[in-house]
């Protein structure tokens, strides 16, 4: 009996697409809302600094001198409290891990100068 | 909505008699955990008897020993410990005592005391 | 008596990837007596209160374990809720128990697969684990994480539901149920598996009552301490527990291949019946000076989460009392007299999450 079972199991293995996905020949597709990695747009961003305020390991700081951004990317544990908490909606999440590295990877963005504040638009 | 909450009070003396008067009304031990106070730390006892807690808060004065509620409740051994090592509260008459090597932690005693808290280092560093 | 040696065991061991030291005192092939120790990874996140607030600490809660992570989040709202007087909506509330449940699928079938693994069962394993891929799927699909859940939030939850997501988890429901009937049948009636786990690491009712152990182990001896029963938002769908009570592996082990489907019948549930409206409300304000107490069911067992408010915005203490921590004393009694070649399957019956324990 247990044999008659077995070969049943046996020949659909042998007809059935794998399980598993042929990685890395077939790269793997992440949903849309994958938290993957942090994005940043400057375009929008006041240097407000809430992000590092709000960050639970200090990954990233907005600094108003410099006019710049940074983002540890290695401290950062991809958990959007960021992103939810940006006011001018500059941050969200992306599918897409961060790669391993033997350094650790910071990334600075520079944050254009504007003249003035940006109007509020109408909605 | 919310589970009942039920805190009461306790003198260190009256942890030993208050645990073994539970036991024998068959309550299960839950946890024990400390916290951080001045010039002593508080620990909580919690207990548990048919789905409903019960937890008592203890203010132990730095240097005061507590009687250990092992011989009643056996398996508060890890708490016991736990709290040994982190909060330095000693324990009198355990059945499973580890002296001081259940954690391997790089301070000593990092819960004792408000001097022993990190948040000022934390501010000065953002 | 012979003479006795002292075998040390771990933290490296073969059991599972959970560093745990066992000091194993033995008598020819029998264990007399088993000191565990703990400490190899202590991370020390419940001292991060101190420089995290209340909001922060739930993503720091979230990842004190990666298989209990809804779990650790689920609890640790709760307990700043019940601190603040939050009134969560109803069907925050019910989204919270779907993503518990199916966080309770996926860490059984991990939890099945590590066990046929740990008998040299590695199909059986390897079956398990493709099972539970599905459900990680969802989470991926839904939250945006595989492992990390980050599905509760204070005030309700981080995303709702739309109808593809509903749909998407009724299929991967039906699709788990399905395989589940035959992981039932190899589970209960191989007798490869039988024979390794009938009768090992008995232990009785009165005594599990004594050590206080908690989850599927204690249910495995018929102590009833499901957390569960206490939620309303259990009660509602209907929750009984599932107890057996030959106390041995076997025992353990039934109860999670049975809760494996009494979660899926769960879901169903709630998902049928889910109520509109709300599903976050904004949290305004710093938690108020006082202590809360909240008790979860998760995965492994019932964890206890207290937290204490001081008026400021960081807490004075957030404490988790994670299953593992109070079932070892379970398992060190457990290993008391068995043989040297059971001391693994123990460990694993047990679910240890050592990690978990030293937050």
């Amino acid at each position: 009996m247990g044999v008659l079972k077995a070969s049943g199991k046996l020949w659909s293995n042998l007809f059935h697409k794998p399980a598993t996905e042929a990685y890395p020949a077939a790269p793997r597709e992440y949903p849309s809302a994958s938290r993957g990695h942090l994005e940043f747009d400057p375009s929008d961003c006041i240097l407000c600094n809430i992000c590092g305020k709000k960050c639970p390991t200090g990954a990233i700081r907005a600094d108003k001198a410099s006019r710049t951004v940074t983002i540890d990317r290695m401290d950062c544990i991809q958990c959007s409290y960021c992103a939810d908490s940006c006011p001018k909606s500059c941050l969200s999440m992306a599918p897409g891990y961060t790669a391993p590295d033997s350094t650790k990877t910071v990334d600075t963005f520079t944050v254009p100068e504007r003249e003035k504040p940006a109007e509020k638009k109408a909605e | 909505m919310f589970q009942e909450q039920r805190f009461k009070k306790l003198s260190p003396e009256a942890v030993p008699g208050k645990a073994e008067e539970l036991k024998a009304e068959g309550y299960r031990m839950v946890q024990i955990c400390g916290i951080t106070g001045e010039g002593s730390t508080e620990l909580v006892y919690s207990f548990d008897k048919d789905h409903s807690l019960v937890n008592y808060n203890v203010t132990v004065p730095f240097g005061t020993v507590v009687k250990s509620i092992t011989p009643t409740y056996w398996a508060a051994f890890v708490y016991e410990n736990e709290i040994h090592d982190l909060f330095d509260v000693e324990f009198e008459d355990s059945q499973l005592d580890y002296k001081g090597n259940f954690f391997r932690t790089s301070t000593k005693t990092p819960w004792k005391g408000p001097e022993a808290k990190e948040a000022e280092r934390w501010e000065r560093e953002r | 008596m012979g003479k006795r040696t002292i075998v040390p065991f771990g933290p490296q061991h073969p059991a599972l990837p959970e560093p745990v030291h066992l000091d194993l005192e033995l008598d020819g092939e029998t264990v007399v007596r088993a000191v565990p120790s703990i400490g190899y990874v202590h991370r020390g996140l419940e001292k991060l209160v101190e420089t995290r607030d209340y909001q922060q600490m739930t993503y720091i809660m979230e990842r004190v374990c990666g298989i209990c992570s809804m779990g650790h989040g689920y609890g640790y709202v709760n307990a700043v809720e019940g601190l603040m007087g939050v009134e969560v909506p109803d069907r925050a509330k019910v989204l919270r128990v779907v993503f518990h449940e199916l966080s309770r699928v996926h860490s059984h079938l991990l939890w099945l697969g590590l066990l046929a693994d740990g008998m040299g069962f590695d199909s059986l394993f390897m079956q398990c684990w493709r099972i539970r891929e599905k459900v990680l799927d969802v989470f991926e699909t839904v939250t945006g994480g595989r492992v990390i859940v980050s599905y509760c939030r204070i005030g309700g939850v981080a995303c709702d539901l739309t109808p593809e997501h509903i749909s998407m988890i009724l299929k991967v429901c039906d699709e788990v149920e399905k395989e589940m009937d035959w992981v039932r049948r190899v589970f209960f009636l191989d007798s490869s598996v039988r024979n390794r786990l009938i009768g090992v690491g008995q232990i009785s009712k009165d005594e599990m009552v004594e050590l206080c152990g908690v989850g599927p182990t204690a249910r495995g001896s018929g102590v009833d301490n499901d957390a569960r029963s206490a939620d309303e938002a259990y009660q509602a769908l209907g929750f009984e527990p599932i107890l057996y009570d030959e106390g041995d592996c076997y025992a353990r082990c039934k109860v999670r291949v049975d809760e494996v489907s009494q979660s899926i019948e769960l879901i169903r549930k709630a998902l049928g019946d889910l109520p509109e409206g709300e599903w976050r409300v904004p949290v305004k304000g710093n938690p108020p000076a006082g202590q809360f107490a909240f008790r979860v069911e998760q995965p492994r067992g019932e964890a206890y989460y207290y937290v204490k408010g001081n008026g400021t915005k960081f807490l004075d203490r957030a404490r988790v009392r994670t299953p593992t921590n109070i079932n070892i004393p379970t398992m060190t009694r457990m290993l008391q007299g068995c043989g040297m070649q059971d001391v693994s399957m123990i460990i694993i019956t047990i679910d240890p999450c050592i990690s978990c324990t030293e937050r």
